[in-house]
Parts: C-alpha cells; sequence; structure tokens
C-alpha cells in the first residue's frame, strides 16, 4: 500500500499519442528533432501547457488537440514525442 | 440608483466574486453604447440599493479588442459611481498596468488583491498598506473563492460610494473620447482596405465537427462533399467549355476561313489546324480553372481542406503523401490541370513533387470520352460499365503504385502539424480573385507550349505535304512505322499508335484523329474498329491512353510548377514506361490464357 501512495504522489506522465479524447493534461517535455520542435513551438506547444485531446482520426489517423483556444492537428508518431501529465 | 462596475483582466476571478456578491440573482441586460449583453446584479449595501456590473475581462484599457471596446463605450456611456477593479495577485507585476491605466482615467476605484490564498502558497506577499499609500486608493486582499477579506471589501466599497467624486464623468468620458478616436478611424481604414471572411462561432464549429469528423460518418461525408464538388465543377464546367469550343468554332468558320482563303493550303492548314486550334485548346480549359479554384476556395477558406486532411491523412501517410493530396488527386479525376496547380497548398516540396507525380494518373473526363467511345465500339452494353469501373481500378492502382515506389525519393521531412481554423464563410471577392489569378497563370505559363505542341503535331501528320495527312506517308506516319516493334507486342496497330501520337496533344483529340486516320467518323468508325481489334488489343490501348502522359496542357502545367526540367521528364518518362509495361503484361497475360 504504501507504494501505492508513493504513485499517487508522483506525476503520472505519458504521452499526448495515449490520451484519451475528453482528456486534459499539461505539457512536461517535448522530445522533437528540430524542425518539429520549431513548429510545435510556433503553434504554442510549451511546457506547463494546458493541452486537451479533442478526438482522434479512424484507422490510426491523426490527433485533434487544444491548446487556449487554438485547435492543432498532428500525427500518433508526432504525438508520442510529447510528455505530458494527466490533470 | 448606484452603480459599481467590475473591472479586471480575464481569470481572475471576476465572475466569483460577481456570483458571491449579487448571491445568484442576476439578469442579463442590454446597455447603452454596446451590442453585447452584461450580467448585472442589484444588493443592498450600506442601506443602499447598488448595482454591480460585470464587464468583459480586459488586459489594456486602451487596447482595440472587441471586450476592451466593450468595456470603454460602456464607461462612456454609463460612468460607474465606482468602478471595482479586480487584480489576480500572483500575477500582481502583470495585472498593475491595467489599475495604473484606470488610475489615470480619474475613476472612483477600490482595488481588490484576489486569489490572496494562492500567491501565500507561491510565496508572494503584498503589502496592501503601503500599496494602498502609494496609489492612494483602497486596496484590500481577498480569497472569492473562500471569501476571506470579503467583508473588509463591502465595507470598503460602501464606504467609497457616499463620497461622489466632483467631475468624475465628464473626466472619463473626455479621457475615453481619445481612444474612440482611434476606433472610428481604425474601422474607417479597415472597412475600406480589409475583408475578413465571416467566422463561425466556436460552439458551431465544434457541433460541425463532431458530424463531419465523426469516425464513422466523417469519410462518407467526405466522400459525399467531393462527389458534389466534382458533380458541380463539371455540371457548370462542361455547357461552359462547349460554348467556348463552339465560340471558336464559329469565330473559325465565319472569320477566319474567309479571311485566310486566299492562302496556300499548307500554311491555312498551319494557321487553322495548328495554331488557332492551339489557341483553342488553351481557351477550353479557361471555364474549368476558373470553376475549380472557385470551388477549391470554397473549400479551401471554409477550413474543410484540413478537415479533409485529418480523415484521410492515416491512408496517405502510408503512401508518403497527406490528406490534402488526396484532396487533388480526387479532383484530378476532373481535370489534372487545375489538380497540379492546387498542390500549391502543400508547404513541403518534396510532398508537393510526389503529388504531382501521382495526379497524372488520374482518370480525367478527356480520357473518358476516349473510354467511352471504344467500349460502345467493342464491349456488349452489358459488360462496358463493368470495363470502365475497371479502368478507374486502374487508375488508382497506377497512383498509388507510383507513390509507393517513388516515396523514397522524395522523401517528406515536413511534420504534419497543422492548425484546424474555425468554419469560415468565403467571401465571394476571394473566390473570384482566386479563379482569375490561376487562370492568369496557367495562360501565361502554358499558352506557348501548348501552341508550340498543337503546331508540332500538325506538322508532323500533315508533312510532307505530298502524302494524305495522318497517313503512314507522313512524318507521324514514319514514327509509327519506326515505333511498331516497340508497339506490336502491346497488341497496338500503327493507325492507333498515330492516334496515340495525337493524343500526347489532348485526349479529347483522339477519336477525331482515328476518324481522320481511318477516314471514317462517328457509327462508321466506331464499326471499322470493332471490326478491326477485338477485345484484347482495345482493352490494352485503353491501358496505354489511361496512363500515359495525359496532355500538353498537364505537360506545360508540371513544368511551370515544379520549375524543373528533370522532374518533367521524369513524370513523362515513367508514365510512358508504367503505361508500356502495364499493356505489356496485360495483352500478353491474355493473349497467354487464349483471349482472342
Amino acid at each position: 500500500m504504501a507504494s501505492m501512495s508513493n504513485l499517487s504522489f508522483a506525476m503520472p506522465s505519458t504521452t499526448l499519442a495515449t490520451l484519451h479524447p475528453g482528456e486534459i493534461a499539461t505539457i512536461v517535455a517535448i522530445h522533437a528533432e528540430e524542425l518539429l520542435h520549431q513548429r510545435l513551438l510556433a503553434m504554442g506547444f510549451r511546457s506547463g501547457k494546458q493541452i486537451e485531446l479533442i478526438r482522434k482520426a479512424s484507422f490510426s489517423g491523426p490527433l485533434q488537440v487544444r491548446i487556449g483556444t487554438t485547435d492543432i492537428l498532428l500525427r500518433r508518431s508526432e504525438a508520442a514525442k510529447i510528455t505530458v501529465c494527466k490533470a | 440608483m448606484k452603480r459599481v462596475a467590475l473591472l479586471g483582466m480575464p481569470n481572475t476571478g471576476k465572475s466569483t466574486l460577481f456570483n458571491r456578491m449579487t448571491g445568484g440573482a442576476a439578469r442579463v441586460g442590454n446597455w447603452p453604447g454596446i451590442t453585447v449583453e452584461l450580467l448585472s446584479g442589484k444588493i443592498l449595501l450600506g442601506g443602499d440599493m447598488v448595482e454591480i456590473v460585470d464587464l468583459p475581462g480586459i488586459y489594456d484599457m486602451h487596447g482595440f479588442s472587441d471586450d476592451e471596446q466593450v468595456v470603454r463605450h460602456f464607461l462612456h456611456d454609463n460612468v460607474p459611481d465606482l468602478a471595482l477593479v479586480i487584480l489576480n495577485a500572483t500575477q500582481i507585476e502583470r495585472q498593475m498596468s491595467l489599475l495604473l491605466q484606470l488610475k489615470q482615467l480619474g475613476m472612483n476605484l477600490v482595488v481588490l488583491l484576489n486569489m490572496a490564498d494562492e500567491a501565500k502558497k507561491f510565496g508572494i506577499s503584498i503589502d496592501s498598506r503601503k500599496m494602498s499609500e502609494l496609489l492612494e486608493m483602497p486596496i484590500f486582499l481577498l480569497s472569492a473563492k473562500y471569501g476571506t477579506g470579503y467583508p473588509e471589501a463591502l465595507q470598503a466599497i460602501g464606504k467609497a460610494l457616499r463620497y461622489p467624486t466632483p467631475g468624475m464623468a465628464e473626466q472619463l468620458r473626455s479621457q475615453l473620447e481619445q481612444d474612440e478616436h482611434i476606433e472610428s478611424e481604425m474601422a474607417h481604414v479597415l472597412k475600406h482596405t480589409v475583408q475578413i471572411p465571416a467566422r463561425l462561432s466556436d460552439s458551431l464549429t465544434e457541433k460541425l465537427d463532431r458530424v463531419m469528423l465523426h469516425p464513422w460518418l466523417g469519410l462518407p461525408i467526405f466522400f459525399a462533399v467531393m462527389y458534389m464538388l466534382f458533380q458541380g465543377i463539371f455540371f457548370f464546367g462542361q455547357p461552359l467549355q462547349t460554348g467556348v469550343n463552339d465560340l471558336f468554332g464559329w469565330l473559325r468558320n465565319a472569320a477566319l476561313l474567309p479571311l485566310l482563303a486566299s492562302l496556300p493550303a499548307v500554311l491555312q492548314g498551319l494557321l487553322l489546324d495548328g495554331v488557332y486550334n492551339g489557341v483553342a485548346t488553351v481557351a477550353a480549359f479557361v471555364p474549368i480553372i476558373i470553376l475549380f479554384f472557385l470551388f477549391m476556395a470554397m473549400v479551401e477558406d471554409s477550413g474543410y481542406l484540413s478537415r479533409a486532411a485529418f480523415l484521410m491523412d492515416a491512408l496517405m501517410a502510408r503512401l508518403g503523401l497527406d490528406g490534402r493530396g488526396f484532396v487533388m488527386l480526387l479532383m484530378g479525376f476532373g481535370c489534372n490541370v487545375p489538380a497540379l496547380m492546387g498542390t500549391r497548398v502543400m508547404r513541403s516540396r518534396a510532398m508537393r513533387l510526389l503529388t504531382m507525380l501521382v495526379i497524372p494518373f488520374s482518370l480525367c473526363s478527356a480520357r473518358l470520352q476516349v473510354f467511352v467511345f471504344i467500349t460502345a465500339a467493342l464491349f456488349s452494353p452489358k459488360a462496358a460499365p463493368v470495363v470502365l469501373f475497371s479502368l478507374y481500378l486502374f487508375s488508382f492502382a497506377a497512383a498509388i503504385l507510383t507513390a509507393l515506389l517513388f516515396k523514397g525519393r522524395f522523401k517528406n521531412n515536413e511534420p504534419f502539424v497543422l492548425e484546424l481554423p474555425p468554419y469560415r464563410f468565403p467571401t465571394v471577392r476571394q473566390m473570384a480573385l482566386r479563379g482569375w489569378l490561376e487562370v492568369r497563370h496557367f495562360l501565361r505559363r502554358a499558352t506557348k507550349f501548348i501552341i508550340a505542341g498543337v503546331v508540332l503535331v500538325w506538322l508532323l501528320t500533315h508533312l510532307p505535304s505530298s502524302a494524305t495527312p495522318a497517313s503512314s506517308g507522313t512524318l507521324a506516319g514514319m514514327i509509327g512505322g519506326w515505333l511498331h516493334p516497340l508497339f506490336a507486342p502491346i497488341g497496338i496497330n500503327e493507325q492507333l499508335t498515330i492516334a496515340l501520337i495525337f493524343g500526347f496533344v489532348a485526349k479529347e483529340i483522339v477519336i477525331g484523329a482515328l476518324a481522320v486516320i481511318y477516314g471514317l467518323s462517328g457509327e462508321a468508325l466506331s464499326g471499322a474498329i470493332g471490326q478491326q481489334l477485338d477485345w484484347v488489343q482495345a482493352y490494352s490501348f485503353m491501358l496505354f491512353t489511361l496512363i500515359y502522359t495525359p496532355c500538353l496542357a498537364t505537360i506545360a502545367t508540371l513544368h511551370s510548377e515544379s520549375k524543373q526540367l528533370g522532374f518533367t521528364a521524369l513524370s513523362i518518362v515513367w508514365s510512358l514506361a508504367l503505361a508500356w509495361l502495364v499493356s505489356f503484361v496485360f495483352y500478353q497475360g491474355a493473349r497467354a490464357l487464349g483471349y482472342y
């Protein structure tokens, strides 16, 4: 039981790609190569920002996420490079 | 009755405080000077009834966002007796500016530093009494959530309301008017110079997306939208194209023929069937390009193109393309030329080139004319639709194969991260402008090339002048003869080879070329072809026609869009090679299986 309570204290961090529609999380880190990193920054991805997963396309298609008032599409492979912690 | 306005930046807990003050007994009301409704509530304060109004959260008293203008107009037309300023204590260093701006306006102020509990947690300590002294106004720490500091604040409000500031309203109005001058000047300049499409509200966008991007319904709706676009372009385009053709035919007979009658026959033929036909070929594309881009502008500006990308990306990513490429590929089934031009929406050059390599395999309406004629001549009415459908399948297969083979060469390293805009209404002006610009671009880039090509084919099929046009005695006939060893293994005879040379210019003229070559037309021509060819040869000819270079206009566009001779050559050579290979496999395979 002690380890359980330890777990709940630790931030349950995961990647953006594993969130479910409707879930809200906070961006912890972005592990992307230069080009993708720049593009993500331009779209408002910053660590500490809240991000909501709106929906996932069928057949392992892209994700629709929301940061503030901006909606963004990105592929799952790219979302897997963004570490988030569920709210 | 005295009036108190709640002012502050967004997310300062202003509404929480408002609810606490009014006890939830608020009403929505209209106010002079503004068009949005504001919440207000009446409370008993120190023996008097006071009306509290919740104003939209703003960052800057002199800003020009909608909310900032609403606040200014409200203050101008409904000067409050007191402004209750709510600041977020945890962000005090960023929010102080708004307070100082309000102070400058000379308003009667009481300041509440909200979220005092959180500020304490972050280790931020604020000396509210010292701040009060420096700013010369009552300032209180408060937690609207827990209610601490609330009674003191109410008391201060009651006190501040008892002593009205003389001349405050006039001073406030005259100060606010400076910003109103800027507003009206800004509105004037914007009105006459900028057009912004009307935007659907966020909640409506969300509702629409719930249907348009639905896991199961999204794709069927996408295909229905594409089908309607496609039908729309051709419903309006076909009559226009016929009209342009008729106009050019009429001009030729009424004006050019009599004018050139005195010239020698060869020169007359060169000018009329070469140069003039080239001009007419170019002109025939104009209505289709305009319509295509009117519709594309609608799809793009409405925000649907990004949604199509969302829906189709799963499949297209495997082909090295993206969802927008699929829209262009589908549009290519109408006409390849505008579809190629439409790839300009892609930012990644590699992906754009790959899409441009794939689009020419889309079975366009011109090729369909050839196939309808040949299937009618060689297949039973029952088999004909199946044959046509199989050609569409080959068209998709050729596109997918090409994408798979070349995706390594045109490697896209552009990340797929797109903004999903809200739905908007495209403006008519924007659409018309797009159509016009694209046509001008096409005319500038492609006209010379297409006319030169048409003239060249005319020369090939009419020189030497001693030979019958398009016969084996002409240059084209000789080329057909040389190429025969290449075309015999795929079941295409010399006459059809010459027709394929014509087909290089445009597929629309293949049937006309066959009429010239066979010296027959209409029913007689289809009868003769039906007699001379068996179905295996005919299908092989159709496969070759489907896959090899669609037309001169497509080549001209490939070149003008890629600005690369090498890429244009690759597209031509690859499509010829693939056409030959597919026809060869089909023809030899069918023969080996005993089909004659």
